[in-house]
């Protein structure tokens, strides 16, 4: 039996009072956000966190960021050797590493390109801030969001194992 | 209701005091109950969020801090505006006008009016035509084609949709020989189908033509979607009320809301027995013999028949996308006109048969 055709703005009218039976009846779609939270995906894009100790100041997040928002600044010094009687190795050391949140657009580009797993992805996403300069996420302020970075998902048979952070 | 309640010995001031008072109640009451219970919540669900939470229970106080925003705001004239701006500044009270002069011929029970008017449906269509002029002036004085656009659009639709809505009248007028809107409640509530007078005789059933002509109308008198041409908010910002800020803009939102209310209410009073009750329950015959507590009663069966008219109204907004400009008038004076000028004939002879 062919179902009669039923002109597009009665479905319409259908369509609007199901979903407004729908979530009187089940509530809505949405969350009261500042009361209830989404638990964000694992891998959900929400701050770029550093790892210090593997970063080497070799500048590629930074050149390769398409807003410019990365400012390193680093230094060299002498290290003990790692033998004795070996010569001081030289070793970067990071006086400033800053990303600028206002200007940044979440690209991921950085955390792609650097070659020592010192940036990692947070799904944390709560830090506005009233002004905007304080969105300038200093050394410090980017090593805690390491807090907050989940474990890397095992990897898939035969793949190869990279360095942990 | 003033005239029941102090009979009519108080002084004349004191009398308008209360029918200023009664008029304000009577416009904005439906429009916050409108705005808040469709605007905020029924749209809402029907988009799966719940809408306004947090201003009092379930966000009953939106509306209030809404209108304290509003009126924070700068009264801003834009420069171009600046050569006209008196009358700039005046638009928005002429459409908010109009919905006051409208409110004061409908009753809302037997003593509970503002004026008896013999020709109050005429008076009714001829004044709610005020608000094409505010709208005109509106888009022409702020001096920006988005605005002048909109403006025109309006016009131009609201002076297509004026003609339905009359025609579809006539019929409601013809059947209850009538046009004092009063008497037309009281024909409905004393009349009888076939000698059966369970629910009266409402003119829904007899006029159900007109009285889809007259809810589409009214749809495109309010520019609400599927008629909002006029706002297109995708094309014109916002059309004639895109240069208004503030408490100007306020007017604005108010008097379209508001106005949606009256003319529920108009139509609940054409169509759906307006604040009677069918006469026989109560073994009432004529209007004298109406009791008193209908004075209270019937502006509250009133504001029930325009909640469900306005829940139509705002459902079919909330559903429908927007018609062409093009598509818009031909709907009404190819389909509309037609079909009315052919319930007026109808209506007559059947009313001369029968």
């Amino acid at each position: 039996m062919a179902k009669p055709k039923v002109p597009g703005m009665f479905k319409g009218l259908g369509v609007t009072f199901a979903t407004l039976l729908a979530t009187a009846k089940n509530g809505a779609d949405t969350v009261q956000y500042p009361h209830e939270k989404e638990t964000p995906p694992i891998r959900a894009r929400g701050v770029i966190a550093l790892h210090e100790d593997n970063c080497t100041s070799c500048m590629l997040c930074a050149r390769s960021c398409p807003d410019w928002c990365i400012y390193i600044e680093g230094h060299k010094e002498l290290a003990p050797p790692r033998r004795a009687g070996g010569a001081p190795r030289k070793v970067n050391k990071l006086d400033r590493f800053d990303i600028d949140y206002a200007l940044c657009m979440y690209c991921g580009i950085c955390v792609e390109v650097c070659p020592f797993d010192a940036l990692f992805w947070s799904p944390e996403y709560e830090y506005s801030e009233p002004r905007i300069a304080d969105l300038l996420h200093d050394k410090a302020k980017l090593g805690e969001w390491m807090q907050t970075v989940p474990e890397a998902p095992e990897l898939e048979a035969g793949a190869e194992k990279k360095g942990k952070k | 209701m003033n005239a029941v309640l102090f009979a009519s010995d108080l002084p004349y001031w004191l009398q308008s005091i209360f029918r200023v008072l009664g008029g304000l109640v009577a416009v904005l009451l439906p429009a916050g109950t409108v705005v808040y219970l469709f605007l905020f919540k029924m749209l809402s669900f029907m988009q799966s969020r719940l809408g306004p939470m947090e201003a009092g229970p379930y966000g009953s106080m939106q509306l209030f801090a809404e209108v304290g925003k509003w009126l924070q705001k700068e009264d801003i004239v834009p420069a171009n505006a600046q050569p006209e701006a008196r009358i700039f500044k005046m638009a928005p009270l002429i459409v908010l006008a109009s919905t006051f002069l409208l409110v004061v011929v409908v009753p809302f029970g037997p003593d509970a009016l503002f004026t008896d008017f013999e020709t109050g449906i005429f008076y009714a269509l001829a004044v709610s035509s005020i608000s094409v002029l505010g709208i005109l002036i509106a888009g022409w004085a702020s001096a920006n084609k988005y605005s002048l656009l909109g403006g025109l659009r309006a016009a131009g639709q609201l002076v297509a949709y004026e003609l339905p809505m009359v025609l579809a009248v006539i019929g409601v007028v013809i059947q209850a020989g009538t046009m004092n809107l009063q008497q037309i409640v009281v024909a409905q509530n004393t009349g009888s189908m076939f000698g059966w007078d369970g629910i009266g005789n409402p003119y829904v059933l007899t006029q159900f033509v007109a009285f889809i002509i007259f809810m589409i109308s009214v749809q495109a008198e309010l520019s609400q979607t599927p008629f909002d041409m006029p706002i297109a908010e995708s094309e014109l910002v916002s059309g004639y009320m895109t240069e208004y800020s503030g408490f100007r803009f306020l007017i604005f939102f108010i008097g379209e809301f508001a106005t949606a209310g009256v003319f529920a209410m108009i139509a609940s009073i054409l169509f759906l027995g307006g604040w009677g009750v069918p006469f026989a329950w109560f073994g009432w015959t004529t209007i004298d013999s109406v009791d008193n507590w209908m004075n209270f009663a019937g502006p509250l069966i009133l504001f029930a028949k325009m909640m469900a008219l306005v829940f139509f109204i705002m459902w079919i907004r909330f559903s429908s996308p927007r018609l062409r400009e093009d598509q818009l008038q031909r709907f009404a004076w190819k389909v509309l006109i037609p079909i009315s000028l052919v319930n007026i004939m109808l209506t007559a002879v059947l009313k001369v048969a029968f």
